[in-house]
Order: C-alpha cells, then structure tokens, then sequence
C-alpha cells in the first residue's frame, strides 16, 4: 500500500492503495466515482475511458502509481451541470439504450474533438472505434459527434 | 369508446395496505440520493398521495409514475409510464419517473424479455392511468358538487366549465387517494393521445450521461464486502478442493469458500439452466484485491459425472432434466449435427403430401445453414449487490426476471420468500442473459456466508465463458420445384444443440400446399438460454437465404416471390394454426420495397432482401451493401415495422437501429467454439464485436402507422438482418452464404474484414 495524491477533476484527491491498483478500481472502489465503468478488463472495449492530460486513456490498464503528476478528468469532471457541448448532443440525439458504455463514448468524443473539433466521418469512425457498444447506437453516436462538433 | 373493467388486474389498482398510507413506497437508502433533477420538472412536493400501485401525486402537482418492469436498455423505463401518463391526462413535464422494485403483490409480470413489456402491459398501464384519473375526476366532482360527466381533464388539470372551477391534480389528490377505485374505467380514443406517439427522452439520460450511479455495479454501502469468483474451466468440469492458503496471505483478502446454487431436492425452474452450480467465491476488501487472488487461487478440478434433477420444461411441465458428462468439441457438435441433418426428424409440421411432390419433382433445391453458440456479451458483467443476516435478504441486481430467481433465492438462502426483496437496478445490456440470474444467487450466497453486505462482480472472463450462450444450430432447406420450374414442396428439418429452431407454424407454413418440418436435437452440458429472438434469431436467416435462393432459380424478383406466397396465405390458406397475419406480413414487404426504391438501387450498391415474423410483429429489411477498397461495407439498412401503436417513436427507432446494428455484427463475427469444454474465447480481444467502423452507414426504420395495440420491438429487427446482409453479400460477391460467421468466408475472398 502507497499514499497517492492525485488531481482529479480539478481536485486534489488522497488515495492509499497498492502501487499496481488500476484507476478504475481506485476511481470507483476508493473515490465512490462509478461513473467511469469496467467493461473488460483489457482495454479493449473503451467502457473505462477518462481523460490523462487532455488524452483519452483506458483506466483498467492505468496503475495509480503512473498518474501520480497528471491531470485526470473522468465523466463526472467533464462538466460542472452535465452541459458540455459533447453531453448536449448526446442529449439530443437521446443516444443511450442500456447506457453502459456511454460514459466511456463520451470521453473519448470530448478527448477527439478537444484535439480536432471538425473531424471527417471517417476520423469520427477511427478515434470511436475502441469503444463498444453492445446496444448498436453507433449511428446515434457518430450523429452526436458531428453535433457536439458544430456546437463547439 | 374503450370500457375496461378494474377487476381483472385489481391487484394493480387497489393499495397494498402494509404500504399504503406514508406515500413513499420506496424506502431504501440509495434511492434518496437519485432524485430526477430536470429544470423542466416540478419541485419535490411536501407529501405524496398513492392512486394506485403505480401511481401517486404531490400537492403541488407533481407525478411519480413507477415503472414496472426491469430496464435493459428497451426504453420500458420511459415509454411504460408514457402510457400510464396519457391516460392519467398529466403533462409529461410534471412526472417523476421511478424504476419499481419487484413487488408481485403490486405489479404483474415484471418480467423484460420475449419483447412482451408493451404489448402485455399495454391495457394494464392505460386502465391504471385511467383509474386514477376517475379517482382525480370522482374527488373534484364531490369537492364541486357536480356531476363527474361534465367534468374534464387536460396535462393535469381539472376543469368543470360551465361553473368555471378549475383545479390541478395535485389540490384533488389527497382526496382522490380515498376515493373508491371504480369498477369500470373509460380509456381515451387513440386519436385523442397526446403522450403517446410523441417522442420522450430517455427519462435516464442526464445521469447516464454524467456518469450518476445506475447501475448495480455503481451501488455501495457502508460495510461492503467485494467478492470475485472462479468457476469450472470447462463445461463437463467440477471442483474437487482448493487450496485456502494460496490466497489467504494476499492484501485484502478475508475469505475462500464454494457456493452452489441448487439444493438436491430442488425443482429446478425453466430459468435454472445452469449446468455445473457450484463455484467458488473470494471475499475481500476491494475489486481489485478480490481479482489479483483470483488469479493466484490454487483449485483442482474434476470431470463431473452425469447428474439428473427435476426441472420445468417449456411450458411449464416438469421434466426429468439430464447433464450429460463428458467434455464437449466443436468439431464433434458438428459430426453429430451432420448425423441428425441426415436421418429423420420429428415431424412438427405436415401439410399435404411433401414427399410425394419430392419424388416427382423435375428439380429439388437443397442447402444447409449453420450457425455457432453466441455469447451475450452485456457491456456490464454480471455482478450483484446482496445484504443477507439472520433470516432476511435484500437483493439489488441486473435481472430481466425477478419472478423467477425468488424461487431459486429461496431454496439456495433457506429464507421464505416474504423476507427476500428484489431491487431492480438498471441493467447495462440484457439480450436474454439476466434472465438467467444465478449472479443474484451468489451475490445472496456470498453475503449469507459472511454476513454482510457483500458486492460480487464477475470479470469479463468469468462473463464470457461460464454461459449462458445461444444455442449452435442447423437447418436443411428443400424445395421441390416441377418441370415449369413451380415450387410443389418445400421440406425443413432444423435442429441443434440443445434445442430445434423450428417454429412449424409460421410462414411459409401456410403459403404451401405440400410443407414438411422436421425437428432434432441434441443434448449437452453447454449452460444455454434465451438470447435476443430465441430460436428466429437463426431460422429467420436460414429460410430468407434459401427463399432468396428459391426466388433467383425461379426467375422471381425476391420481393415479387414473398408476396405471391404471402397472398396464398392470405386468400387461401394451408392447413390450420398459422400463426401469423400474411396481409400485415405483405405490409412490411411492400413498404420496405417503396421505402428502398427497390426496382432502382444506386449504381454498384448490392441489395438483399429478407422478412420475418415473431414476437407479434412484422419487419422486413433491405440491405445494400456497396464493396469499397476491397472491403464490404453496408451502405444502408431500410426496416419497415409492424408493432401496431408506437409509444415513444424515437427511442423505437433507436431500438431497431439498435437489433440491426447487432444482427450485422453477429452475421459477420459472432462465434464461441469449444475445445474440451473450454469455450474458445473470454474476452473482447478474440471476441469480435461489431464496432463503430462495421457499423452501416445509415439505417431507416419505418413504422407501418395504424391502430393495432402495440407487439414486440426489442426482437423482431434482429432475425431478419442475417438474410437480407446475406442476399445482399451474395450480390456484391456472387457467393452464397451458408455458414454464420461470414468474416471468415468473406476473407476467403480476399475481401478485408
């Protein structure tokens, strides 16, 4: 077990886990911040995305210790009233079905059009494809992107 | 004019006496902290007052609408209390929405699943709406002194014009509450609806989109426990010991045991599928702890004998139910597949005389399909929160059947199902899965054995690879056609492991003069279940492939071909029990062939085509696939429904966007194979998922608009995709497709998947 202090959020957060412990399970079993969800495990389905220095990271695979100097921001950080351009256009469009992965989408929308605010359909389908959605509403997705992208 | 009589689901409209009376039903802690917090929404009122089980009202006008059943992501959590609110006559602005917990002495058939929560609920949740309004109706007639007929309502307000009084809901609630509940209720004329039809937003989607605990996975307690477990390797396995004290040392851990889940003597349920019930369970102080002992977990497994137990088939009968021993391959399911394929089945279905017109056929069509075990893969594993001490048990978790794991809770828990509580939580993903609620059993378990609150949660692994999969199956397809080339036969036999696909009175039964179906099957040790259209989800694809293949050998438009079928049904149908509507089943074809522009498709777009029946409605679907740098990509999918009445349009859409987007991935890459009991993959790295990339490019879905109570929704988009991807594939590459996955054939081609 380690003492990490970490920024998450624009707060600075006590943390004393074991050095290996993925942010995931720090954000969510220590922090009581679900909303950064586990999907597999293996980073390979995007459920757990925040955002490291700006980036879109996967946090299964992310050990506290890594993070210790960085910027997180996680679902519940992206805005202060649920109002980023990203979050109103999800809103819009009324993507979630289950709504699992949708926080996961989300972030990754925001880190790609923080880094690109007018992407082609096809740079939309390239950052999106790592994140899974088992309800299928990639159209309503891709749609949500391309609004967020206008609204920024 | 509807006239209902409240009698025959009286238990939904008359107040539970143990919880009447306070207003708040609900009383468990997490809820407190997930109150609606919409702009558009009214204050929190002061003090509730209870209509009826699903219904109450604050003073101030507000409205909380209980939504029964479990929400996987099918929008029941917003288009059930649609209903209630239309016929309630409020404005949707004015409504809370809350997800009942599993209360059957309150609710009928909480129960998500076979595309049933509209349909069923659909005359329930109007005549509560409409109950409750006579009770709003019967107070201010008796607060004005006026007769109730002369009184009117509108979004929650009440009006008697010729004496200009007016009041809202809220000022006559209390009163309403004590009123008695009317013996016949008048529903609103459908052109009269002003909720339903209109689009709602998903009433979920600000917390889902700031990341607000939903989910049973986000629940936590003080004093929780976290659990992982380990289950058998492979199917056809089972413990024999582990090895404590390889864990016990690890940081956070405090506990190794093994639970299982069936007693001896218990009847199993048609839900209790699970093959090899016991596992073992570690106990510790966090997620991440509870995984790293998991991996380090010294256990030894033995191969498990044949066991047999009672057990409710379908229908409801108990059976003698039998797990066979033995560790089961791929490659032998597909030996003994080919060995039932070729020897007689049992006849479900004859009209005619089949094997006459076989014999003298001038030509006979054969062709096999082929379809493997899935898995469901929900993006949200099975996981459960359980507080078991002493004799009483509250139980929240991800289940699309509560009904159906009390009777599991009970004998496993040895606690009487009236100190049990079953909290939904929203599930992240169903697809028939959560049906399947052994997680809940061991949550239970797991709490029970330490005594306290306890969070189990499965790793994506323990999710892929312990079932419950989606059956393997086959189909053999034979049209006899005569010298004129006229289809005189047509003979199915389907079948698979466990179970045949075959539903013998559906089209084109009934279309034919001479038709044969013929089931098989085989048993296994595979842990199987329902999966998103059971049983269609693979002969849809099946008997749309070989129509399409029928139509092309007959010289027939594929469309063209379908309706002339489709019209024999409907002038002069075969044989008795069919089970479908041929005029509606036209319908959907017809319009998908307008919608489509299908005589005119763009240059070098592939077109396939494909229609099904089941769960009580109609789709058909045209896919126009177009290859683009060597690579098929689906252009666009064109539905047209048939569900009757729409509820909440938008969230339909999505839904069918939704079934179309997941056919398409599991055509092209949804497969589980098994080598010695071990299934072939247990997670998203091997597992191929539709994604983003795969994904269609556009999807239209068009509602037949008419004035039938709504059918199914969440199913009926999902069959017909396999066929029509496969029709149009066959287009764009010449190549039929006879053998789901198709990535692997496609590649074959030299195509890039």
């Amino acid at each position: 077990m380690a003492q990490y202090n970490l920024n998450i959020n624009g707060k600075s957060l006590k943390v004393d886990v074991d050095t290996n412990t993925p942010m995931l399970w720090v954000l969510r079993d220590h922090l009581d911040m679900v909303g950064t969800k586990f999907g597999c495990g293996i980073a390979q389905c995007g459920a757990c995305t925040i955002h490291l220095d700006g980036n879109a990271v996967r946090s299964c695979q992310l050990p506290v210790s890594a993070v210790e100097d960085a910027k997180i921001t996680t679902i519940e950080g992206l805005s202060e009233n649920g109002d980023h351009p990203v979050q109103q256009a999800w809103m819009e469009h009324d993507v979630p079905q289950c709504g699992y992965c949708q926080a996961g989408q989300i972030m990754t929308a925001a880190a790609l059009l923080q880094q690109n605010p007018s992407p082609s359909d096809e740079e939309i389908e390239n950052a999106m494809n790592g994140n899974i959605c088992r309800c299928g509403t990639y159209l309503r997705i891709k749609a949500a992107v391309k609004t967020a992208s206008q609204k920024l | 004019m509807t006239i209902v009589n409240t009698k025959l689901n009286r238990r939904s409209f008359l107040k539970v006496s143990a919880l009447a009376g306070g207003g708040m039903v609900l009383s468990f802690s997490w809820l407190a902290g997930c109150k609606p917090t919409s702009k558009e929404m009214l204050e929190m009122p002061k003090e509730w007052f209870e209509l009826n089980n699903f219904i109450k009202i604050g003073e101030n006008g507000a409205v909380t609408l209980y939504s029964p059943n479990p929400e996987f992501g099918s929008n029941v959590k917003t288009s059930m209390p649609m209903i209630l609110a239309e016929e309630l006559d409020t404005d949707w602005k004015n409504v809370f929405v809350e997800q009942a917990d599993f209360y059957p002495e309150r609710f009928d058939r909480q129960f998500t699943g076979g595309s049933q929560g509209i349909r069923q609920g659909w005359t329930p949740l109007r005549t509560a709406g409409a109950t409750a309004r006579a009770m709003l109706v019967a107070a201010a007639a008796q607060t004005w002194n006026v007769s109730a007929s002369e009184i009117t309502t509108a979004a929650g307000q009440i009006e008697h014009k010729s004496s200009g009084k007016k009041a809202h809901y809220g000022e006559l609630a209390s009163l309403a509450a004590t009123m008695e509940v009317p013996e016949e209720v008048q529903l609103k004329e459908i052109k009269d609806f002003k909720i339903i039809g209109n689009s709602k937003k998903n009433v979920d989607g600000v917390k889902i989109l700031t990341g607000k605990p939903l989910f049973s996975l986000d629940h936590k307690v003080e004093g929780m426990k976290y659990a992982a477990i380990v289950h058998p390797p492979a199917f056809g396995m089972k413990l024999k010991s582990f090895d404590k004290n390889s864990v016990s040392g690890m940081p956070g851990i405090m506990d190794v045991f093994s639970v299982s889940l069936f007693n001896d003597d218990y009847n199993r349920n048609f839900f209790d599928t699970t093959t090899f019930p016991e596992i073992i369970a570690i106990v510790g102080n966090s997620t991440w702890e509870v995984m790293q002992a998991k991996k380090n977990l010294k256990v030894e497994w033995e191969k498990a004998q044949e066991s047999t137990f009672p057990m409710a088939g379908r229908g409801g009968a108990t059976i003698t139910a039998t797990v066979p021993a033995g560790l089961e391959n791929t490659s032998s399911h597909k030996e003994r597949m080919a060995e039932f394929t070729a020897k007689p089945g049992n006849i479900l279905r004859k009209d005619g005389d089949p094997e006459g017109e076989f014999k003298k056929a001038a030509k006979i069509i054969e062709r096999t399909y082929t379809a493997p075990f899935l898995a469901h893969n929900t993006m949200e594993p099975m996981n459960c929160f359980a507080d078991v001490k002493g004799d009483k048990a509250v139980i929240y978790g991800p289940t699309q059947a509560p009904e159906f794991i009390m009777g599991t809770l009970v004998q496993a828990l040895d606690i009487p199902k009236e100190n049990i509580q079953i909290n939904l939580s929203r599930m992240g993903g169903g697809f028939g899965r959560r049906a399947y609620s052994h997680h809940m059993v061991e949550a239970a378990l797991i709490s029970q054995k330490v005594q306290a609150p306890v969070k189990m949660v499965y790793t994506r692994e323990d999710d892929m690879t312990s079932g419950v999969y989606r059956p393997t199956y086959t189909a053999t397809y034979r049209a006899a056609l005569d010298e004129n080339n006229n289809l005189t036969a047509l003979h199915v036999k389907a079948g698979g492991i466990p179970e045949t696909p075959i539903h013998p009175n559906r089209f084109p039964a009934g279309a034919l003069d001479n038709y044969l179906a013929e089931g098989w099957d085989i048993p296994s040790n595979i842990t199987i279940g329902a999966f998103r259209a059971p049983r269609s989800n693979f002969i849809a694809g099946a008997e749309q492939s070989f129509l399409d293949e029928l139509a092309e050998e007959m010289g027939k438009d594929p469309i063209d071909f379908r309706l002339e079928l489709l019209k024999r049904a409907e002038t002069n149908p075969v044989g008795k029990n069919n089970d479908y509507d041929a005029k509606r089943y036209a319908g959907v074809l017809e319009l998908v062939k307008e919608k489509s522009n299908w005589n005119s498709p763009k240059d070098n777009v592939h077109r396939g085509v494909s229609a099904y029946f089941c769960h009580n409605s109609y789709v058909a679907e045209v896919v126009d696939t177009v290859i683009k740098d060597n690579k098929p990509v689906v252009e666009n999918v064109y539905a047209a429904v048939d569900c009757g009445i729409v509820v909440n349009p938008d969230a339909a859409a999505n839904m069918g966007e939704g079934a179309i987007v997941d056919g398409i991935g599991n055509a092209f890459f949804g497969e589980l194979a098994f080598e010695n009991g071990v299934p072939s993959k247990s997670n998203f790295d091997k597992y191929r998922m539709i994604r983003q990339k795969e994904s269609p490019k556009k999807i239209e879905v068009h509602f037949v608009q008419n004035n039938e109570d709504p059918t199914g929704l969440g199913e009926p988009l999902f069959p017909p995709v396999f066929a029509a991807l496969a029709n149009s594939l066959y287009k764009a590459t010449g190549k039929r497709y006879y053998e789901q996955p198709f990535a692997p054939q496609l590649e074959m081609q030299n195509l890039k998947m």
